[in-house]
Formats: structure tokens, sequence, C-alpha cells
């Protein structure tokens, strides 16, 4: 099979783009394999501007970073505190 | 004109004095910390006679810069035997500066035991009166009984715990809304403050002439950069994340990162951090609607607001303000995903006077010796309620981590120089674990916070699971810090002003505005690195040196989950933070 799954988690200002839809940001979707971050982001309509960076299984990643099957990754926008 | 006020506890004084030239361009924690060297013997018994506690306003505290109210409590700490800053953001800060109290200084102690005193300071001057009926109260009833006596007027005070001298006691401050629930928490000043038989500071600033600025225009161009930076940034705009979420936004990055200690510092991960992250603390304020709210001020004049306040399922108040270590510590740390009861135990250190990061710390260490179980929401609650009641459990628990593993004999005890971590695994994250082992105030995240560029890519982006360049980096930080400690402005404001140069320009202007000096933005690493040295000197005259500057043993070969690091930076690269100071 060309397609692979990964789980989507959406934090604060992003999980309206949320396919799941309301308040569940986390979420499991098929996509083709050799997809990179930045395409997930068309996928999901997520305008550039509103993130700051990703994290996938643990690791902060850039956009070219290619998804690989079973990944976890949390996008977020840019927070901070303290 | 800028005075100094003078409290002797033995003579039962209040003396006001000229600002001596040395101490003119400082204030916050350069002058807290100024003050403690020069006048406190650093082998001194930190509850002993010879112990002082200074407060100071920040430079540009009770003018009109932004995010500003920031006040410094000093001294040596109790907790760490070192010299000891903590600060808090609050009107009290606002009110000091604008009556022209540039320092307070209290030495000495009753010369009856037990005794304990108000400080009342307005226009006019100030006294000592006795406070014996506000002793043992909870904070909140303190609140109450001070606002029904003396009106509106802002007050810092020590709780239950700090009457009884517990190394985990905070100093508390009101919020704008009078609440006690501003905390200079960290270090246990609060104990400092009850072993000198203060019970509070109360004041009243009406009439009061205000911030003299040397430089007005120079004040103005400076305060406008910095408020169109704090407007621009993503995370300190009106809206953006510290508004919108507050600070335990940060729970599921930390999360993700690998890098939130979980069940005292066994695991980078909790499975609950979505129920108690601040998206979901938003979601539930803004679903219970009532008398919670989000995007709340610690003291009027604040553009950022990060703050919120907690209502109960029935919409009545609960408790403010739920942050990001305060729910990281009494829940992810503690096992505990239950918000509510968060809450709850946040409550209980307002009302009692506790750092809150302390005692979620001390709890965690409580659970790992197997007093509760992990993720005992009442078993915590019934704990923490020990200290107030002053019973011999709630005295050792109220000594803090370090003290309750010693008690039980526990080795895994997250703590540097006797103060217990804060809410980053130094293991997933390696420059704020040098920040933790080097701060010349023990285990302590704000002391120079790397986490913006390891983890939030803010001011720069580096990795956090590898040592390199960092010491040089929680170097910097350290610096930087000290100098922002000591301006008046809230820490939070870095964030932009590390990624927007003109921001950074603006901060430096206003504090050259207020006082006539000519600093440019290099000056503020070297001013802050003048800071650290004297603190340093201060610890290592107390007897704390290099060995002092190292991971708890645990962290070096017990490997963390998810990452399954261990703390391998090695201990030349600490000793370099110092070293090439
Ligand atoms: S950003 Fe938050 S902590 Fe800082 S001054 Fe404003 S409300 Fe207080």
């Amino acid at each position: 099979m060309s397609t692979l799954k990964v789980d989507v988690r959406l934090y604060a200002t992003l999980s309206k783009y949320s396919p799941a839809g309301g308040e569940s940001r986390s979420f499991t979707m098929e996509v083709e394999r050799g997809t990179t971050l930045a395409q997930l982001y068309e996928i999901l309509r997520i305008p550039p501007g509103e993130i700051k960076q990703a994290f996938i299984n643990g690791r902060r990643v850039e956009e070219d970073y290619v998804l690989q099957d079973k990944d976890e990754i949390g996008v977020f926008p840019p927070v901070a505190g303290g | 004109m800028a005075y100094i006020v003078r409290v002797n506890m033995t003579e039962g004084t209040v003396k006001f004095e000229e600002v001596p030239a040395k101490y003119r361009t400082l204030g916050g924690r350069a002058l807290t910390s100024r003050i403690v060297y020069d006048e406190v013997p650093a082998t001194c018994h930190p509850l002993g006679p010879n112990n002082k506690v200074v407060f100071a306003p920040g430079i540009v505290t009770g003018t009109s810069a932004p995010s500003s109210g920031r006040i410094s409590v000093g001294g040596k700490s109790p907790l760490t035997g070192g010299i000891k800053e903590a600060n808090a953001g609050t009107p009290a800060a606002q009110s000091l500066a604008k009556m022209g109290v540039k320092a307070i200084i209290v030495e000495g102690r009753p010369r009856e035991k037990g005794q304990f005193f108000l400080l009342r300071l307005n226009k006019d001057g100030g006294s000592l009166e006795p406070a014996g009926d506000l002793v043992g109260l909870g904070l909140y009833d303190f609140a109450r009984r001070v606002k029904e006596r003396y009106g509106d007027v802002d007050f810092a005070v020590t709780g239950p715990a700090g009457e009884r001298f517990l190394s985990m006691a905070g100093v508390c401050f009101n919020d704008k809304d009078d609440r006690p629930s501003r905390y200079a928490g960290r270090g246990g000043l609060g104990a400092v403050m009850g072993a000198k038989g203060l019970k509070g500071i109360v004041i009243d600033s009406s009439g009061a002439p205000g911030v003299q600025v040397a430089d007005p225009d120079l004040f103005k161009a400076g305060q406008r950069k910095l408020v169109e930076a704090l407007r621009e940034h993503g995370v300190t705009k009106p809206g953006g994340t510290l508004n919108a979420y507050g600070t335990a936004a940060l729970i599921n990055v930390l999360n993700e990162a690998g890098g939130l200690p979980t069940r005292n510092f066994s695991a980078g991960r909790f499975e609950g951090a979505g129920k108690i992250a601040g998206e979901t603390i938003a979601e539930i304020i803004s679903r219970r609607k009532g008398q919670g709210a989000t995007g709340h001020a610690c003291h009027p004049g604040c553009i950022i607001q990060c703050s919120n306040i907690w209502a109960r399922p029935d919409g009545s108040e609960h408790v403010s303000c739920l942050e990001y270590e305060s729910v990281w510590a009494l829940g992810a740390n503690c096992g505990i995903d239950d918000i509510d009861a968060v809450a709850e135990l946040i409550w209980i250190c307002n009302d009692t006077g506790l750092d809150t990061i302390e005692a979620g710390v001390t709890l965690g260490v409580a659970m790992e010796a197997g007093l509760i179980k992990f993720g005992d929401a009442q078993g915590a609650i019934n704990l923490l309620k020990e200290c107030a009641k002053g019973t011999p459990l709630g005295y050792i628990i109220g000594h803090g981590a370090a003290f309750t593993g010693r008690a039980f004999g526990v080795t895994r005890v997250p703590a540097v120089k006797g103060q217990g971590m804060p809410a980053y695994e130094p293991r997933a994250v390696k420059g704020i674990g040098i920040t933790y082992m080097t701060s010349t105030m023990g285990a302590d995240h704000t002391a120079g916070y790397t986490i913006a560029p390891e983890i939030l890519s803010v001011g720069g982006k580096a990795d956090p699971l590898s040592p390199v360049g960092k010491a040089e980096m929680s170097r910097d930080f350290q610096a930087t810090t000290a100098f922002i400690d000591s301006s008046g402005y809230c820490l939070f404001t870095t964030f932009a002003l590390l990624d927007i140069p003109t921001g950074m320009e603006g901060m430096v202007e206003t504090v050259n505005g207020v006082l006539g000096t000519a600093w440019t933005t290099e000056d503020v690493v070297r001013v802050g690195k003048d800071i650290l040295k004297q603190e340093r000197s201060f610890n290592e005259a107390a007897g704390l040196g290099k060995a002092h500057d190292r991971p708890p043993e645990f962290m070096r070969y017990e490997p963390l989950p998810p990452h399954n690091s261990v703390y391998d930076v090695p201990d030349e690269e600490l000793d370099k933070v110092f070293g090439e100071m």
C-alpha cells in the first residue's frame, strides 16, 4: 500500500483546523507515502502563518520532514509561559 | 525623593534613610542582592537575628511602562542556605515605587518569642503595630480582615507556614482584586519574614508623589517601542497564547517534547496531560461561565495578562491562578489529572502561604516514599493541610522536597541546593538543567529560561536533547534575566524582546529614562553578570561551591522515558557557566 497512518494533535488556536471538529484535537489520518509535514499542513488547510512548530515522536522537526507510518505529530502555534 | 525604609524588629523602630549613592542605579533583584551581600553575614542562620529580608520594587515599577509591576524579595534562604531573590507581580510593587520606597530592609527579631507585628506604610511614614489577632489566620481571611480594617490598601504577608518558619513558605502579595495570590514563592523567604516576627506589610499609597523620571522623552520613546513589540509578538499580544490560554498552555508542549516531569520525575510524559492543559483550563472556564476568567492581570498596566481565575462547576470563584508551574507541580508531578483537585491544592497553598512548586515537588517525594499513592488527590489535599495544622508530619513536609526525602530515605529527590525542581525535565531539556544546577538560587527555571530556544523556538532554536553549547546559552540567559529582574519588568516580556530587537532597545531606554543612565542593549548582559557574580560570591562565602552545582545523582544513571536519556552534561561544562563569566 502506498498510504500510511499518522496521529495528529492540533494544539491551542490550531484546534479549529481539526477535521474531527469541536474540542477533539486528536485524530488519526491516512496520507500518501512521501508526504511531508508542510504538505500535511496544506491538506489540513492550516494557514502557514499560524504554525510555529511541530514535534514528531517527541522531537522537534522541520517542515520538510517526510512522514512515517504511526508518527505522532503535535502541532503548535506560538506558545510560551514559565 | 526616593528613600530606604529600615525596620528594626528588635528595637521596634521604622526609619527612613537616604539612598546611598552606590544603590542609586539599582532596583529589584540587583538591589536586594546587593543589600544582602553588603549587610547579611553569609554564614548566619537564615532564621536568626542576623539575616534580613529585603523588599525592592524594580527600576521602572510604578511608571506607565507595560507589565512592570514586579517586586523582588531577598535574603538568605532557609531552603538553599544561599542568597535568594524571589519576585512577584502585584500592585503592592507599584504602590511602594510611587511612594518613593526604593527598598524596605527588615532586620533583627522581636525580643519576646512568638510576637508578630504589622508594618504600616503611608505617605506620612511608617509604624509597627502588634498583629497578634492576624496570626494563625488563613490568608483569604487575612485579606478580608485587612480590607475591612484598612480599606483600599496593598499588602505583603506571610501565612501560617511562615509563622512556623517552614522552608517552603513564600511571601504573598495581593493581586489587583485583593486576592492573596501573587507569590514571591521560592526559597522560603516567608519563613524569614516569620522569624523576624513580621506578619505583613500594609501599604496605603494614597497621595503618593509617583516615580521620578530623569528623562521623560527617552522614557516615552522606549515605552512606545516596548508596547509595539509586546502587541506584535504571537505569544504576548492581546489574544496571543499567554493571554488566551495562560501559562499552562505549556503542559502540552512539554508533554509532546517528553520533558514534562511526571510522578516525581520518573517519566517525561503524563497520560493525563490533556486533562490539565491550558487549553482545557480555558475551555472549562468558558463553559462554566460565572466568575471564572482568562486573560487576568496580576497588576494594572500589564498588557500581556497571562493569568486566570478558576471557577467551581457552579460558577463560583475557586482560586487564582492556575499557572503552568502550579498545575504541573500539583498535577502531573503527583500523577493527579483532576483539575478541580489541582485547583483546591493551589487554594491550600495560597491560604497557607506555601510555594506551589516546592509543595508539588514535596508531595511527589512523599508519594515516592509511599506516604500516599501517586494520583491520590484526596490524600494530597489531606497531607498538604498538615502544614497549616502544625503537626509533626506537617513540619516535615513543610520543609520541602529535600528534607522530606531525607526523612523518609528517598533517593529520587529532584532538587538542587535543596530547592525542588520546576516543571522541565533536565534529562529531556539539557540547557534548563544547566540553569537549575548552576543558578545562584538553587533549581530555578526563571533564573535562565533556556526553554525559550530549546522548546518554544523563541529567541532562536536549539535541540533540547543536546548538551552542546548549552553552558554559554544558560550563562547569557542567566545574565539577561538578572537585568530584567532588576528592571521591574515581568520576565514574560522577554519572549517578545528576544525576537524583536526594537523591543529590547525600548526596554533599555525606559530604564535609562528613569535612571538617567546611558546603558545600551550590550550592557544588559554585562550588568546582569555583575549581579550574578555578587550573588555567587555570597554563596561561596556561605559554603556553596562547584560541588553544589550538580544534578541529583539519580539523573546521571536513571534513563528518562520516552527519550531514555540521562543527564549527560559533564561537570566541566557545568563549571564553565561561572568559570568563564
Ligand atoms: S504577564 Fe502575567 S505574570 Fe507577567 S505581569 Fe502580566 S499578568 Fe503578571
